[in-house]
């Protein structure tokens, strides 16, 4: 049980809760919808008194080489709670000069260790270590990273933190596992390849899931023995600081891991074009991702991997269990106030089950409990800022304009922060705008289609390709959409099912590469070719 | 070295080279004699399009010369924009709509082997093409080059139907796979230095996969790619499947960079034209970039090595191919108490080092590319004797036609001058002079490079130190130029992103597609 409740994986729990029982009492996400079904719909609880977060702010500075610093320029950001609007904190504002500090220590640690020299044993034990100190801090770590983002505190605090406790254990098991290969031969040589530490890795990371994405680029560099410097999201910088501190307390170097808080056209850029960074990651958007790569192109060809914007498809099949795909539709699509990269932002549903799933998509939209994310049973908490609050809004009117059947919410929920009604448009079309950018909020946009070809093109005409979801009984067709769709996951009666082990990336403009799971070792790995001549080989 | 016929068809460069010093040194009459007529024709100059021939939209041509003489030898269509897109779309409706994708791979796999039995079959003429347009030793052609891409097409087709995906283990009741998918249309660049067999190394990976793909030749070895990828359509290739372009990088190799269709990009050149190749993809599509670039690749000879073999291997490591290899050993260390006998040894041999006429037997180095790497070169030796490097030997042109390069040796390099520093791309070797290991992998670590390195020793743990501590994609320990198909190869640093051939190169070439479905009473999870 322990150990489910620790992988306790998003959309598990919410297929655990339509079937009941006690596992799914210990998962998050499937309790708390489940449980929203309960409680009065848009209790309105943003005018209420807010819940106070029951966590101090103790980590402002940037950490470099394993101190905590003002940035060099003396200059701070306010960091906001998205609830109000309100500065929650002032933080160090990394610039260039602290990306160069940032990566002169992580050169250090790796060129001359000890990080890179220890055995592999000793580096998976401090991901060890660091895992279990994360487990101990596990509520106020949730409760600093739904302050930050506003994402409900039960969603962080049983899904999220334990999952980034998931997936640093998972990384921890390979780094004593990073095998290279003997190769055969085509005449008297011994070949081998070793499988070694690329060098110091300048990660991006972005604000809708500060700490998992944490862990998802972290872990596998650690694993493989690098070194790096992390820039956090702007609009949520203090997660990453706090378990960075307890990296330290588990045994990591000075320099290892290096954060520098800041904006993306200063910090950002300098990281990305830095001259001694030999290997960037990134996660954002599509036209941020084009150009980190350019920066990189342009500096020292540091290899690059993108993890960028979605369009997700998710195909309603005449012979879905339609109860259940509305389920999951409703959750892929709204999960995180609809900031997931991966979201399920086109619903196709089939003609002869339409009326029925825009119907009871409606009313579990109009059911889903909108309120202060501190608050039991909130599912849907305030979008992350104002700027992505007025975009959002923009792409409602957008759907209006342009004759999509606006079938419920449509407007800011309250009159304080960045709520939003959890919306739902019906008779979309591909060409609208609605069903071609990335809205990045509690938008569904639900479409009709005939049959399986018609529905492949459609769902494949769109410049990304980061998942898909396929609700079907039928074994055929799942097949078929399955490897027919373009896009780097297919959950196939599931949706945003996300375990350490399985990769995670897009096809076309949605990335270039795979992170979790093996895959993701690759990204910190370069190949080394041995060779040496044999003398007197028994064979070959 | 055991002989026989896996040594001959994986004949590597420094396992043939050796043949060369039964030789006499260069008959300075070669240049001046009348060059040998290949014996082959040009049937192929247009683009491959679709499975045709066809003539470039403008109608334009542009000449190729051969590098002996600098004379034309073919007018061959000049592929732009136009052409690339006709080039996409057809490799586009050849993935999107089949059959190459669509086939079993054991069929692929089939075709992939018949193209490599006709190649076996045109040898000699494929060689004689390759050594006209390039200037490359015909024996070196013949005898290593294109066995070496018969066998990675062989090695290729047998990974065809071996593209396995993984099965995952789960947290929960899911059943979880992973499908390794073609990507769909590959761009692919390939350099004039190798050109069949990069080609062989971006076409074999990309086809055992299911790609289509539209590749586009260096403007100055259009031939020889033309020719195979004729022998491919009459091996069962369906049309649209692999493309031809001949033409220039700023027109027809900007076009495909820059296409929103193309979903993956493959480049072999320099590291300037890497940059742009990177800059063009990010700015398009975000297409998937593989890149082979430059190198200054450091060759360490240790105390305890065997000299004269290290003095061989460095000599072919540097003046194999014209000098004209990205993996080039073109920083020679060598430790202080050996330093004197190596520089003499390495002088003698370079004086033997026979240069003529390519198509004339026994001859070992071949004029250079063109006029402009010629005289690239010359100004790297001027630059070399003027900073102040001892010139042991050469330093000049051969004859007073075609683009001939005395091999020459610097000794006394020092790592700040420019000849140690930047990629010569020709027959100049420099050699430097080192006292401890830190010292030596500090100083062979310090380039923006980090594409290969040589390391001659006896000792065990000297081997396993420079081994680990050489910022490289390929280490060769008392050898060189080793290039089984097997062999993964690329760069660290600015020498590229990615590993071209063995099973790494497989997956320049797939998508990792996840797949999730829920397990409903699983027996076991």
């Amino acid at each position: 049980m322990a150990a489910r409740r620790l992988s306790s994986l998003l959309s598990r729990s919410l297929a655990a809760s339509s079937s009941s029982g006690s596992a799914s009492l210990l998962s998050s996400l499937g309790r708390s919808s489940g449980c929203g079904k309960s409680i009065h719909r848009f209790s309105t609880a943003a005018a209420e008194e807010l819940i106070i977060p029951p966590v101090q702010i103790n980590y402002t500075q940037n950490l470099i080489n394993g101190q905590f610093v003002d940035a060099v320029s003396g200059k701070t950001f306010p960091t906001y709670d998205p609830r109000t609007g309100e500065v929650i904190a002032h933080v160090a504002e990394g610039d260039a000069e602290d990306i160069n500090l940032a990566v002169a220590a992580a050169r250090k640690a790796f060129d001359e260790g000890p990080w890179p020299r220890m055995t592999a044993y000793e580096r998976s034990r401090i991901l060890l270590r660091f895992a279990d100190l994360v487990e101990k801090h596990n509520d106020e770590l949730a409760a600093l990273e739904t302050w930050n983002n506003g994402k409900p505190y039960e969603q962080a605090a049983k899904s999220e933190l334990p999952l980034l406790i998931r997936l640093f254990h998972y990384y921890a098991g390979w780094a004593d596992k990073i095998h290279g290969l003997t190769v055969p031969a085509d005449g008297d040589y011994h070949v081998q390849t070793l499988h070694e530490p690329i060098g110091v890795a300048g990660q991006i990371i972005p604000w809708n899931f500060p700490l998992v994405m944490f862990a998802w680029k972290v872990g596998p560099a650690l694993a493989c023995g690098n070194t790096i410097v992390l820039k956090t999201a702007e609009q949520t910088p203090l997660t990453a600081l706090f378990v960075a501190k307890l990296f330290h307390e588990a045994g990591l170097p000075p320099g290892v891991l290096n954060i520098v808080s800041g904006y993306g056209p200063t910090a950002g850029a300098a990281l990305a074009s830095h001259m001694d960074v030999d290997k960037l990651a990134f996660t954002g958007s599509t036209d941020t991702g084009k150009i980190v790569l350019e920066l990189a192109a342009r500096s020292n060809l540091k290899p690059v991997t993108l993890e960028l914007g979605g369009k997700s498809p998710f195909i309603v099949c005449e012979d879905a269990d339609v109860d259940k795909a509305v389920e999951l539709a409703h959750f892929a699509l709204f999960f995180n106030q609809g900031q997931c990269c991966c979201a399920g932002s086109r619903t196709y549903v089939h003609e002869r089950v339409h009326d029925e799933f825009i119907e009871k998509a409606k009313a579990r939209a109009v059911r889903r409990v909108v309120g202060d994310p501190f608050k039991k049973g909130v599912e849907q908490g305030p979008q992350i800022d104002s700027e992505q609050f007025e975009k959002v809004l923009r792409y409602i009117r957008s759907g209006i304009k342009s004759n999509a059947t606006l079938e419920c919410g449509g407007d800011r929920f309250g009159s304080k922060g960045y709520f939003i009604q959890p919306t739902v448009f019906s008779n979309v079309q591909d060409d609208m705008l609605i069903a071609q950018d990335e809205i990045f909020g509690p938008v569904q946009s639900i479409f009709k289609f005939k049959d399986l070809d018609e529905v492949i093109r459609r769902a494949n005409a769109t410049r990304y390709g980061l998942a898909a979801g396929v609700f079907t009984k039928n074994l055929d067709t799942a097949n078929t959409l399955t490897r027919a769709l373009r896009a780097g996951t297919v959950w196939v009666n599931c949706f945003d099912v996300f375990d350490a082990a399985i990769p995670f990336g897009g096809y076309k403009m949605s990335g270039i590469g795979r992170e979790k799971g093996i895959y993701s070792l690759n990204n910190y790995l370069q190949v080394k070719a041995v060779i040496t001549p044999l003398k007197k080989a028994a064979w070959l | 070295m055991k002989a026989g016929v896996s040594t001959i068809l994986g004949g590597l460069a420094s396992r043939y080279f050796s043949w060369g010093r039964a030789i006499n040194r260069f008959s300075t009459s070669v240049a001046v004699e009348e060059p040998i007529r290949p014996t082959v024709q040009i049937d192929y100059t247009q683009l491959l399009i679709n499975g045709q021939f066809v003539d470039a939209a403008s109608g334009k041509t542009f000449p190729t010369l051969d590098p002996r003489t600098g004379e034309v030898i073919a007018h061959v269509a000049e592929g732009d924009t136009e052409d690339v897109n006709r080039a996409v779309s057809a490799a586009r409706k050849a993935f999107d709509e089949g059959p190459w994708p669509k086939m079993t791979p054991y069929e692929r796999s089939c075709i992939i082997y018949r193209f490599a039995d006709l190649l076996e079959k045109h040898r000699n003429e494929i060689a004689a093409l390759e050594t006209w347009d390039n200037g490359k030793p015909y024996e070196q052609a013949a005898n290593v080059e294109i066995p070496l891409v018969i066998r990675n097409f062989r090695y290729y087709a047998g990974w065809a139907d071996k593209i396995h995906g993984l099965t995952v283990p789960a947290d929960g009741p899911y059943h979880v796979q992973t499908l390794h998918e073609p990507i769909g249309v590959a761009g692919q660049l390939v350099p004039w230095n190798f050109p069949l067999l990069i080609y062989s190394w971006k076409v074999g990976p990309a086809l055992a996969c299911g790609n289509t793909m539209v590749l586009k030749t260096a403007e100055l070895t259009p031939l020889s790619a033309l020719y195979v990828s004729k022998l491919f359509l009459e091996a069962g290739l369906p049309p649209g499947v692999l493309n031809v372009i001949s033409g220039f990088g700023p027109t027809a190799g900007a076009a495909l960079c820059s296409h929103m269709d193309v979903d993956k990009l493959d480049f072999t050149g320099s590291t300037n034209t890497g940059k742009i190749v990177l800059g063009l993809a990010s700015k398009s599509n975000l297409k998937k970039v593989t890149l082979e670039l430059g190198g200054k690749s450091p060759i360490i000879v240790c105390e305890d090595a065997d000299i004269d073999l290290a003095v061989e291997h460095a000599h072919t490591a540097v003046f194999f191919n014209q000098g004209q290899c990205c993996c080039a050993g073109s920083r020679t260390f060598v430790h202080e108490s050996v330093y004197n006998e190596f520089i003499e040894k390495a002088k003698a041999r370079a004086l033997k080092r026979v240069v003529g006429d390519p198509f004339k037997k026994g001859v070992e180095q071949g004029p250079q590319i063109d006029g402009e790497q010629f005289k690239k070169i010359l100004n790297y030796i001027r630059s070399g004797i003027e900073s102040g490097a001892t010139l042991e030997y050469g330093g000049e042109r051969v004859g007073s036609k075609g683009y001939y390069i005395q091999p020459t040796v610097f000794s006394n390099v020092e790592d700040n001058m420019l000849i140690a520093k930047e990629e010569i791309f020709g027959p100049v070797q420099s050699i430097l002079k080192f006292k401890t290991f830190d010292e030596v992998i500090r100083r062979a670590n310090t380039t923006q490079f980090g594409l290969a390195a040589g390391v001659f020793t006896k000792n065990i743990n000297t081997a396993n130190t420079l081994t680990r501590a050489l910022r490289v994609g390929t280490v060769w320990i008392n050898c060189y130029f080793v290039f089984d198909a097997a062999i993964p190869f690329g760069g660290n640093k600015m020498s590229g992103n990615g590993r071209e051939k063995g099973i790494y190169g497989l997956s320049n070439y797939f998508q990792v597609k996840a797949v999730v479905t829920p397990l409903k009473n699983p027996a076991w999870l």
